[in-house]
């Protein structure tokens, strides 16, 4: 068994990154993931993880630095925030092209301008195309094991591909909660050192980020959407060895107190936590309310989404960034796309909320879910709500 | 030899689209924007083997009978070898001409 500690979330993340046995960490430090790189930085310089960091001038070069590590078939890391991951969106999909195994943390941020280094999923929703694994965390314990998980998900032969743990900014990042961690020995049983099946030898010379003229690019392209399509198996697989050997599971989809509720309400990320609390309020009051929690963004989980909702008549969606001049929230659209064709499909009332580090308060989420419940009830002719905003 | 690109299913797609036989370059089909190609009128032709030397595409062959031919897959049709060839060989003909 670990041991249960109190810690920085983010002083957590790097020490699960040291019990992983990195090889190579390249990053460039930005509010909030600053915390993470400087303790790996620490960790590196004495000498207690042995790996090379590389300090760069940029994000840019950051993923840049970790393509070439990883194709030479290092086990490697990175992190980054909002702008940071912005720098880095024409190499993020090189990274996935390559069939890179990068593991990456993103303490979400919110996009400029105005400027902003509070947190919200404006970076994370900005890339979600970029063929790269999507987690999203919930609590400290979590981005400890999801930290831990990605490395054996990214590296496992059916996957080989980069993936990113997301972790609200400041919210998670920069909190300190007890978390428990993993004993070396036991990561070390359970993720085994890193073997890729391609990589860069000069024995066994290979092209890689090659140039593919219209006559081929369709086919690669197919081949690695195939690889993304079987992800999720090994996810589920990952955490399923995860929860026998550590005692904590994950799932793709979860739910707390949908039993028989007719409205769910839908999150991603910390507030999580806290939309638990509302759920249990206003349980209390006899409100017939459920909460279902995405932790899989890409590849998305369809059937389990479904699955989940299967029977709700109202599903209130919280967005914490914004398709501007679209339909909503991002993740709301995602939903009411999953649903389409589904017979008997639940109502998608779409809030947008929380953008740039602002909190939502458990009365903030009581307030959403009447609101929501009011205008699933009434109808209403807006594409989606902002909640919060000042009148 | 590798499969031409043309020829390649997804499945036949090394991981991230690595290319691992190497020279495969060799095989492009280089000969596909020529407007003119060389026609040949070998009972001039003294086998010097000059417009073999010169052809900067190095497509220059020689046939069973010994003389010297263009392979059409990389000719780019400069005509290098019609002005070198001594003997008048060689014509640069439209390539819609047959
Ligand atoms: S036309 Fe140019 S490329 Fe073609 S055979 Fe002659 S020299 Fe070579
Ligand atoms: S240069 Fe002219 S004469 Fe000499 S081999 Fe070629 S075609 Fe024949």
């Amino acid at each position: 068994m670990g041991r249960r500690i109190g810690i920085e979330v983010s002083i957590a993340l790097a020490d699960a990154v040291k019990l992983a046995n990195a090889d190579v960490i390249a990053a460039y430090p930005i509010t909030p993931q600053t915390h993470i790189v400087e303790h790996l930085a620490e960790l590196v310089a004495e000498g207690e993880l042995d790996a090379e960091y590389v300090p760069v001038e940029s994000e840019h070069s950051a993923l840049s630095a970790c393509l070439g590590s990883s194709a030479a078939g290092a086990r490697t890391f990175t992190a980054t925030a909002g702008q940071g991951l912005e720098l880095m969106h024409e190499v993020l999909y090189v990274a996935s092209g390559m069939r890179l195994p990068i593991v990456m943390a993103v303490a979400n941020r919110a996009l400029s301008s105005p400027l902003s280094v509070w947190g919200d999923h404006s970076d994370a929703m900005a890339v979600r195309d970029t063929g790269w694994i999507q987690v999203f965390t919930e609590n400290g314990q979590e981005v400890v094991d999801q930290i831990i998980c990605a490395f054996k998900i990214a590296e496992d032969h059916n996957v080989l591909l980069p993936i990113m743990v997301h972790l609200d900014g400041f919210h998670l990042s920069h909190v300190i909660e007890p978390i428990e961690m993993p004993e070396e020995s036991d990561v070390c049983e359970f993720l085994p050192p890193i073997h890729s099946p391609l990589t860069l030898h000069p024995s066994k010379p290979v092209a890689m980020g090659d140039f593919a003229p219209p006559v081929v690019f369709t086919e690669a392209k197919w081949a690695q959407e195939q690889a993304m399509s079987g992800v999720k198996k090994t996810i589920i697989q990952v955490w399923d060895e995860y929860a026998q050997k550590f005692g904590r599971s994950y799932h793709p989809v979860e739910c707390y107190k949908c039993e028989g509720a007719k409205t769910l309400l839908f999150t991603m990320g910390s507030f999580s936590e806290t939309a638990m609390s509302a759920v249990d309020s206003l349980r209390a009051k006899g409100v017939d309310i459920g909460l279902i929690r995405l932790r899989l963004w890409r590849p998305f989980p369809f059937e389990e989404f479904r699955a989940a909702v299967k029977g709700v008549k109202t599903l209130l969606v919280l967005d914490r960034s914004i398709s501007s001049g679209g339909p909503g929230g991002p993740v709301a659209s995602e939903l009411k796309a999953a649903l389409y064709n589904e017979a008997d499909k639940p109502a998608v009332v779409s809030f947008i909320g929380g953008l740039g580090g602002r909190d939502i308060t458990v009365d903030g989420f009581e307030q959403l879910i009447t609101d929501g419940m009011r205008i699933a009830a009434s109808g209403t002719d807006k594409e989606y709500e902002m909640i919060g905003v000042r009148e | 030899m590798a499969k031409q690109e043309h020829e390649l299913t997804w499945k036949d797609i090394e991981i991230g689209a690595a290319v691992t036989e190497p020279g495969s370059a060799a095989v492009y089909k280089t000969g596909d924007w020529r407007s003119q190609q060389p026609s040949y009128d070998f009972s001039r032709c003294i086998k010097c083997g000059i417009c073999y030397i010169f052809c900067p595409e190095g497509c220059i062959h020689q046939n069973q009978k010994g003389f010297f031919e263009a392979d059409f897959f990389y000719c780019k049709g400069c005509g290098i070898c019609a002005y070198e060839c001594p003997t008048r060989v060689i014509t640069m003909r439209e390539e819609t001409e047959k």
